[in-house]
C-alpha cells in the first residue's frame, strides 16, 4: 500500500498548516440559504462582542482570552474543514452587509483586523512565518553583520519598552509606513525609512497587511453589489442582507424623536440633571470662558443635535454663549458655517452623527481643549472633584475611581448613572445621548415632554 | 534713508524731495498686495515646485498633475473660495494677480480636478491622492513656559523655542524617517511650518501621517489632566534620547533656564516643583529655596545654581525610583521640546499657507527658514510688504522687469528657495519620472514574452 504525502489542508491533522485564512477570494462553495444566514449572525456575535470589549477598554491579555472565547462559543464545529468553510462563508456574507456605507466599512474593518490580529497571535511561529510569505512581504530578516552594527539602538529600544534584547533576536528591516502603529508608539527603532521591527512585532506588519486588503476588497464589494447583485438578488439575498445589518447595528442617535425636542432654555436644566459627565464639563467651560474649540464644539454640538436641539436654535445657543468674546458678525462669519454643516445644511450635506463614548474615548484632546472622555482624560483630583459637583456620594466615587483605574472607562460612567440616579442601568453606558435619554425616563416617565 | 529720518528731516540732506516721497506708510493692503504679487512673489517658481517635474517634455509626465491640485484664495473681505485649480503657471499667475487674495492655502493633488468634483458622486472617486507631510508649529502653544510674552506676540527670548523645535523635528525627518527635501517656511507671525516634498511623503495615508505625528508626540493632556509630559520606560527611545542630548538639554539650561528665570521666584519654581512625583523630594527643594530668598553669595545666576541642586537631588543615588530619576528630563521635555498641531499633519485634505505669502497681521513675508542655521533666524528682521514697496521704489524706473525680487530684501530668500530647496527636488523628480518608467516599460516588456 502506498502512502500518499498530502499537502493539501486534510481534516485530520492540521500540525504544519495553517488554519487562519486570509479571505483572498470567495469560495466556489455551495451554501444553503439557511447557513448562509446563520453563519453569519454567528460571526457577527464574535464581531459584536470584540466591539464591546475595545469599548470598555480591555487590555491585551484580556482581549486575547475574549476572542478565544468568542470564537469558542460561536464558530466551532467538530469537523475542522466544515469550520473552516463556516469561517471563510460567514465571513463573506458580512463583507456583503458591511460594505455599504463608509462608516460600515470602518467598524467591520476595525473589528475582522482585530479578530485577525488576535487568532494570528494563537499561530506558532512556524504558521506565523508561512502567513508573512503568503503575504508576500519582501522582508528579509536583518543580517548579523547589519544587527551588530545597529544593536545598541535595538537594545535603546527593547529597554524603553521595559523589554530586554535577546542576542539572538531575530529582526526584519521594513519601510516604516508599513508599521505605522509601531512608529506612532516608538515602538522600532527607525533608521533612513526604515524600521527595524522584532519577531514579536511581526503581526502588526501582517495585520496592517490584511487591513489594507480588506479595505479594498470593500470597496470592490460594494460597487459589485450597488451595480449588480443587489438587483439579481433582490428577492432572495438582498433582504437577509439589509436585515442582518440592522438587527445588531445599534441606534446611532441621528434621528431625534419629536417628542423629544428641547429648547434653548431648557438646556441649563436638563444639563444638571440628565447630561453624561462628559457634556456637563464641556457645557459648564462654555458657560464660564464663552469659548470652546473646534473638538469641544463638535462633541457638544452633536450631542444636543442627538438630544434634540434644532438647527436655529443650536445657532442662538452657541451666538448667544460666546457672545462676549465673539461679534455676531463674526459669529456668522466663523462659527455659524460649521454648525449649519453638523446639521447637513452645508458642504457634503452628511448628516453627522453624534459621538459614541467608543470615539469619544478614543480622541486625543490637547492643550485648551476641554473634550473626551473625562473618566480617560482627567487627572484623578480633578475626576473625583467633578463627580462630587455632580452629587455623587464618597463611596461611589471609589467605586468609580477604581474602574477608571482598571481602564473600564464605560463602566466608570454606568456607575455614575446610577449613582446619580439612584436605580440600575444594565444595558451600560455606550453612547452619551443613550445616558441621556435614558436619564430622562427615569426623571419624567409618564409624559413624553423634558423633565 | 528711514522712515525715521525722512520725518525728522536732515540738516545735511543733500538729496532732493524725491526720497521724501518715496518713505511708504507701513502697513497691509490690497494696494502694496498687488504690487507684491505683480513684481515679487515668485509665481513660476510655485508653479514648478508644484508639478513636481510633470511640466516636462518626458513621456511620463502627468499633464492633469497640476490642474488636480486644489488652491483656496482668502480675498480681502474675509470671503474665503476653495477649490481653486489652474492648468497653467499663467493661469495661476493671472488669478492671483486679479483676485489679490489677501491668504493663500495649498491643498492636496486630487484624483480629478477640483473644479469638476461635482461632477463625480459616489465614495472614493473624488478623493486627495498626494499631498506633502506638513507641520505646523505655533508659539501660542507655548504660552505656559514662557513668560516674555503671551499670545501672538513674540521676541527674541521666546523664539528660540521654534528654533529648537525646527532642529529636533529636522532631524528626525532626515535621520529617522530618510526624508530629503523639507521646506521650513516662516509663518509670518508666531511660528513656522514644515513641507516634506519627497514623493514618498506625498503619498503616505492619513493612517500613516498620524504614525508620523504620534512618533514625535511626548504631550498628552490639557488643563483638566495635569501631568503633561510622561516618559515611561526605563530607558529614553533613541529618538528622544538623541533630542536631549544634543539640542533640548543644552537649550533649556543655557538658554531658556536663565531668560525666563524659570526658578527664581515662588510662583515659577513652584510650577517645576509640581512635576516631581515625590513630595517630600519637592518639599525638601522648597524649603531650601524658600530661605534663600535673597540673592546668594555666589555670583551665578540663581535660576542655574537652582536647577543644579534640584538635578543632583533628584538624579542622586538614593533616588530609588525611576520616576524620580527621569523627572530632570520630563522638566526639561516640557519647557522645549516641539509642540506640533496634530491636526494639521494628519489629515491630506488639510490647507496650509503657501510661502511667500504675506501675513496680513504683521506685513511679513512667509520666508523659508534655513534649518541648518536656523539659530540666526530672526523674526524681527523679516522683509514686510511695505519695507519690499519701498525697496522697489527706491531702485527707481528699471526698463527690465525680470528678477525684481533680486534688488529686494526678498532675493535672498528666493534664492536660497531655489537652490537648497527647489531644484535639488526637481532633479529629484526627474529621476523618479524617468526611472519609473524605466520599470514600467521592463514590466511590460516581460510579460510580452514567451
Amino acid at each position: 500500500m502506498e502512502v500518499v504525502q498530502s499537502h493539501r489542508k486534510s481534516s485530520s491533522n492540521n500540525v504544519t498548516v495553517s488554519t487562519l485564512p486570509l479571505y483572498r477570494s470567495a469560495p466556489p462553495l455551495e451554501v444553503r440559504l439557511e447557513d448562509f444566514e446563520l453563519f453569519a449572525m454567528d460571526r457577527l456575535r464574535v464581531l459584536k462582542g470584540i466591539s464591546d470589549g475595545l469599548g470598555r477598554g480591555k487590555k491585551p491579555e484580556e482581549m486575547e482570552k475574549l476572542v478565544a472565547d468568542l470564537w469558542k462559543a460561536n464558530m466551532r464545529h467538530p469537523q475542522a474543514n466544515e469550520e473552516a468553510n463556516k469561517d471563510i462563508i460567514s465571513h463573506f456574507v458580512l463583507r456583503l452587509v458591511y460594505c455599504r456605507t463608509e462608516e460600515l466599512r470602518k467598524w467591520f474593518l476595525s473589528m475582522e483586523t482585530t479578530l485577525f490580529r488576535y487568532r494570528f497571535r494563537f499561530e506558532s511561529s512556524e504558521a506565523q512565518r508561512a502567513l508573512m510569505s503568503e503575504f508576500k512581504l519582501p522582508y528579509k530578516a536583518v543580517s548579523n553583520a547589519e544587527f551588530e552594527s545597529v544593536k545598541d539602538k535595538l537594545g535603546q529600544v527593547a529597554r524603553s519598552m521595559g523589554q530586554t534584547l535577546a542576542s539572538d533576536a531575530i529582526f526584519y528591516k521594513v519601510p516604516f509606513e508599513e508599521v505605522p502603529e509601531l512608529v506612532a508608539g516608538r515602538r522600532v527603532f527607525i533608521c533612513k525609512g526604515h524600521a527595524y521591527v522584532a519577531m514579536n512585532q511581526v503581526v502588526s506588519l501582517v495585520v496592517t497587511q490584511f487591513r489594507s486588503y480588506l479595505s479594498k476588497a470593500l470597496i470592490l464589494t460594494n460597487r459589485k453589489w450597488t451595480s449588480t447583485v443587489r438587483e439579481q438578488e433582490k428577492d432572495r439575498l438582498a433582504p437577509i442582507v439589509e436585515a442582518l445589518c440592522t438587527s445588531y447595528l445599534g441606534p446611532d442617535y441621528s434621528q431625534p424623536n419629536e417628542a423629544g425636542e428641547i429648547s434653548v432654555k431648557d438646556i441649563d436644566h436638563i444639563a444638571k440633571t440628565s447630561f453624561p459627565l462628559c457634556m456637563r464639563h464641556l457645557f459648564e467651560k462654555v458657560r464660564e470662558d464663552h469659548h470652546l474649540k473646534h473638538g469641544g464644539r463638535m462633541q457638544l454640538g452633536l450631542f444636543l443635535k442627538g438630544v434634540g436641539l434644532k438647527l436655529d436654535d443650536a445657532l442662538a445657543f452657541w451666538k448667544a454663549e460666546f457672545a462676549p468674546k465673539v461679534s455676531a458678525e463674526r459669529f456668522d462669519k466663523e462659527y455659524a458655517y460649521n454648525i449649519r454643516h453638523n446639521y447637513g445644511r452645508e458642504g457634503k450635506r452628511t448628516d453627522y452623527t453624534p459621538y459614541s463614548c467608543q470615539k469619544i474615548i478614543s480622541s486625543t484632546p490637547g492643550v485648551g481643549d476641554h473634550h473626551g472622555c473625562p473618566y480617560r482624560h482627567f487627572s484623578e483630583e480633578n475626576l473625583r472633584a467633578a463627580l462630587v459637583r455632580m452629587g455623587v456620594s464618597s463611596r461611589a466615587v471609589e467605586d468609580v475611581m477604581d474602574k477608571v483605574r482598571n481602564r473600564h472607562y464605560q463602566l466608570a460612567c454606568t456607575l455614575t448613572f446610577e449613582a446619580v440616579h439612584g436605580s440600575s442601568c444594565d444595558a451600560g453606558i455606550n453612547h452619551p445621548n443613550q445616558y441621556f435619554i435614558d436619564s430622562q425616563r427615569i426623571l419624567q416617565p409618564k409624559n413624553g415632554s423634558v423633565a | 534713508m528711514t522712515k525715521e529720518e525722512a520725518e525728522n528731516g536732515r540738516d545735511d540732506m543733500a538729496i532732493d524731495g524725491a526720497e521724501q516721497a518715496n518713505a511708504i506708510p507701513d502697513g497691509f493692503n490690497a494696494n502694496y498686495l498687488r504690487i507684491y504679487y505683480g513684481k515679487l512673489f515668485p509665481h513660476a517658481d510655485m508653479f514648478k515646485w508644484m508639478s513636481y517635474g510633470n511640466d516636462g517634455k518626458h513621456p511620463a509626465c502627468d499633464k492633469s498633475y497640476f490642474g488636480r491640485r486644489e488652491f483656496s484664495f482668502t480675498l480681502e473681505n474675509d470671503i474665503y473660495i476653495r477649490f481653486q485649480s489652474f492648468n497653467s503657471v499663467i493661469e495661476l499667475e493671472n488669478s492671483i494677480k486679479e483676485k489679490c487674495p489677501f491668504k493663500i492655502d495649498i491643498g492636496p493633488v486630487y484624483s480629478v480636478d477640483p473644479a469638476k468634483r461635482h461632477a463625480y458622486a459616489g465614495d472614493n472617486v473624488f478623493t486627495p491622492v498626494e499631498r506633502e507631510l506638513v507641520f505646523d508649529i505655533d508659539i501660542t502653544d507655548y504660552d505656559d513656559v514662557r513668560y516674555c510674552c503671551t499670545g501672538a506676540d513674540v521676541c527674541l527670548e521666546c523664539w528660540p523655542l521654534m528654533t529648537i523645535a525646527i532642529k529636533v523635528i529636522d532631524a528626525a525627518l532626515r535621520d529617522d524617517f530618510g526624508f530629503n527635501h523639507i521646506l521650513w517656511v516662516y509663518s509670518g507671525r508666531r511660528g513656522v511650518h514644515c513641507w516634506v516634498c519627497d514623493g514618498k511623503a506625498r503619498r503616505l495615508t492619513n493612517e500613516q501621517r498620524a504614525a508620523i505625528a504620534d512618533y514625535f508626540r511626548v504631550y498628552k493632556g490639557n488643563e483638566n489632566s495635569h501631568k503633561k509630559i510622561s516618559l515611561p520606560g526605563p530607558v529614553l527611545h533613541p529618538f528622544l534620547a538623541r533630542s536631549y542630548t544634543e539640542v533640548l538639554k543644552g537649550f533649556f539650561e543655557a538658554k531658556l533656564l536663565p531668560n525666563q528665570s524659570l526658578l527664581s521666584s515662588e510662583d515659577r519654581y513652584e510650577k517645576i516643583l509640581e512635576m516631581i512625583p515625590d513630595a517630600s523630594v519637592a518639599s525638601e527643594l522648597r524649603g531650601r529655596w524658600q530661605e534663600n530668598k535673597r540673592a546668594s553669595m555666589s555670583k551665578d545666576d540663581i535660576n542655574l545654581v537652582r536647577w543644579d541642586q534640584l538635578k543632583s537631588v533628584l538624579q542622586s543615588g538614593k533616588q530609588k525610583t525611576q520616576g524620580i530619576r527621569r523627572c530632570v528630563e520630563e522638566i526639561v521635555f516640557s519647557f522645549t521640546y516641539p509642540r506640533l498641531d496634530m491636526e494639521v499633519s494628519k489629515h491630506m485634505n488639510h490647507l496650509l499657507k503657501a510661502p511667500f505669502c504675506v501675513h496680513p497681521k504683521t506685513g511679513r513675508v512667509c520666508v523659508p527658514i534655513d534649518p541648518n542655521n536656523c539659530d540666526e533666524f530672526d523674526p524681527t528682521t523679516v522683509p514686510t510688504l511695505s519695507q519690499l514697496v519701498e525697496e522697489l521704489n527706491r531702485e527707481g524706473l528699471r526698463q527690465d522687469t525680470e528678477n525684481e525680487w533680486d534688488r529686494t530684501s526678498l532675493g535672498d530668500s528666493i534664492k536660497f528657495f531655489r537652490t537648497t530647496f527647489l531644484q535639488p527636488l526637481l532633479k529629484s523628480c526627474k529621476e523618479d519620472i524617468e526611472s519609473s518608467y524605466n520599470t514600467k516599460l521592463q514590466q511590460s516588456k516581460n510579460t510580452l514574452s514567451w
